[in-house]
């Protein structure tokens, strides 16, 4: 199995939703998060004061799948998280060694 | 009695009434959400402790009778003492009952030191404050209302136009403001950390309740429903209008946007400038002091950082600037022959003498406070949030996922997993 993490833009999350539904995902998890990457942040002005905001708003999108369909799941996260922007994220996979349905106990692929 | 007055006066008091609250708006949601509560608690307690001081005491040292000098009033009314619905307040055919008057001066007690409190915000006790307000009031408020609104005022008697409150409100806040926040000492990470507003909309709201009520705090100091009211409803909402756009287009120029809390700022800054002068001044007047006000205004508020002192939500930027400046522009601006040198010197003394006053015995005040039970929050409270070290509370409830939906699909698809775990989970509580 694989975890695929996602670090997007949160305007994107009701596409990136869509899509991973249509590719046959039954659950994801959704998190805040504050971040920055190559765009830096933004500068902001509150009576004449300005500050430098290093952190921008993103959501990190988190998905177990089975290893054969990791790639493919990740093309699809990024074609429909993409809006040619800088600032637009990042996707990574990495491996996970098991997983448990809390409910029924099922281990592994059948857990997911 | 007057009864188109007495009405006029009940329905004002009302209105400043709602400016506390308003208040406690403006500043709350200009701080970080975690001294949130606290902000408002600030303001909000003031409706509560001014209203009992001014009835045991606080009416009678300002309006009572002069004790001579025209420094303080006499205890005649201690515990309202002789005052009854026939009392009545004023000259015959315009005379309204002295309890309408002493609810509508309520008020003013009421925000004013309400107004110190955006200088000194996430850093204070909350039962130091309280005690503050308490003496503050008592010995600054009280008798710089005599001096200026009774009759035998020392500063009534020199002839300074201070129609609404531009010394005894907003000169008096702003250097109690600026006295407290230099025995405080600077909020933590002051100038380094960004300390964003957390809730711009609340600001907004907040200013709003704030210009709304100020028809009340200005037109309703005619004590008459008459043309002075109507002029000074009316030169209110012109200054505060055009302070706004003043305020706007400075910072247009200055940092290249046109910011919410401008507006807002801008807005506050003209009504405090209009105050002392809207009713002796014509609609022309109105519109420079509301435009002069908006731009030296959003110019002032930067001294904090060049002079190194925290005036966290810039009281003495908008209330002393803005007051002294609608002080003495109405000393130069007054219609009907008044306005000249000879009338501007007269301003400039009630200015600096409520300023040096208010200053000195607010600084006293707070230092007492603060060598004996302690003023300033502890460290700990401070940086995790005074909500929590004062009050037990938190303003949001932040558990939830913002900003994006949990969509249909997904919840659909929990459904269907526990629909297919009913049965046993039947089982299971039978």
């Amino acid at each position: 199995m694989k975890l695929i993490t996602a670090v997007v833009k949160p305007h994107r999350l009701d596409e990136i939703k869509e899509a991973l539904q249509a590719f046959g995902v039954h659950g994801l998890t959704v998190t805040e998060a504050s971040g920055y990457g190559r765009q830096r942040g933004h500068t902001e002005v509150y009576r004449g004061a300005e500050y430098t905001i290093d952190l921008v708003p993103k959501v990190r999108i988190e998905v177990l799948v089975e290893d054969d369909d990791a790639d493919d799941l990740i093309e699809v996260v990024v074609k429909s998280a993409r809006t040619g922007k800088i600032g637009d994220g990042k996707v990574w996979s990495v491996p996970v060694d098991t997983a448990v349905r809390v409910r029924t106990g099922e281990r592994g692929p059948d857990a997911l | 009695m007057n009864g188109a007055n007495t009405a006029f006066v009940l329905i004002s008091a009302a209105l400043v009434m709602l400016m506390t609250p308003g208040l406690a708006f403006f500043y709350g949601g200009m701080v970080r959400v975690k001294s949130a509560l606290n902000m408002l608690m600030m303001s909000f307690i003031a409706l509560g402790v001014v209203s009992l001081l001014w009835v045991l005491f606080g009416y009678s040292l300002t309006f009572g009778d002069d004790i001579g000098g025209g420094l303080l009033g006499n205890l005649d009314h201690i515990g309202f003492k002789g005052i009854n619905p026939e009392s009545l307040w004023g000259t015959k055919p315009d005379a309204i009952p002295v309890l309408a008057f002493a609810f509508f001066q309520l008020m003013f007690a009421v925000i004013t030191p309400a107004l110190i409190s955006g200088a000194v915000a996430d850093r204070v006790k909350f039962g130091a404050w309280t005690l503050f307000i308490t003496l503050w009031v008592t010995v600054v408020y009280f008798p710089v209302a005599h001096w200026v609104w009774q009759a035998d005022g020392w500063l009534f008697k020199k002839e300074v136009i201070d129609f609404a409150g531009g010394t005894a409100v907003h000169i008096n806040a702003g250097a109690a403001g600026l006295a407290v926040a230099l025995v405080l000492g600077k909020r933590i990470g002051f100038k380094k950390d960004p300390m964003r507003p957390h809730n711009l909309p609340l600001v907004m709201l907040g200013s709003g309740l704030l210009w709304f009520g100020w028809f009340g705090f200005n037109a309703g100091s005619a004590l008459a429903a008459n043309g002075t009211a109507a002029n000074m409803a009316f030169n209110t909402q012109l200054a505060t209008g055009v302070a706004m756009l003043g305020w706007l287009a400075y910072e247009r120029i200055r940092h290249g946007a046109f910011t919410t809390l401008g507006a807002a700022s801008g807005a506050v800054a003209g009504l405090v400038a209009i105050t002392p002068s809207g009713a002796a001044v014509n609609a022309w007047g109105a519109i420079i002091i509301g435009l002069v006000a908006g731009v030296v205004c959003s110019w002032a508020v930067s001294l904090k950082y060049k002079l190194g002192y925290d005036d966290s939500l810039d009281v003495v930027g908008v209330h002393l600037v803005g007051g002294i400046l609608g002080t003495l522009l109405v000393g130069l601006l007054a219609t009907d022959g008044v306005g000249g040198l000879d009338q501007l010197g007269k301003q400039a003394l009630g200015a600096f003498t409520v300023l040096i006053y208010s200053f000195v015995v607010s600084w006293i005040l707070a230092k007492a406070i603060d060598v004996t039970i302690g003023l300033r929050a502890t460290e700990d409270e401070e940086v995790g949030g005074l909500d929590q070290a004062y009050h037990a509370e938190t303003a949001y409830d932040f558990s939830a996922v913002g900003g994006a939906h949990v969509g249909r699909s997904t919840v659909a698809s929990i459904q269907d997993e526990t629909g297919a775990g009913a049965p046993q989970n039947k089982k299971v509580d039978a």
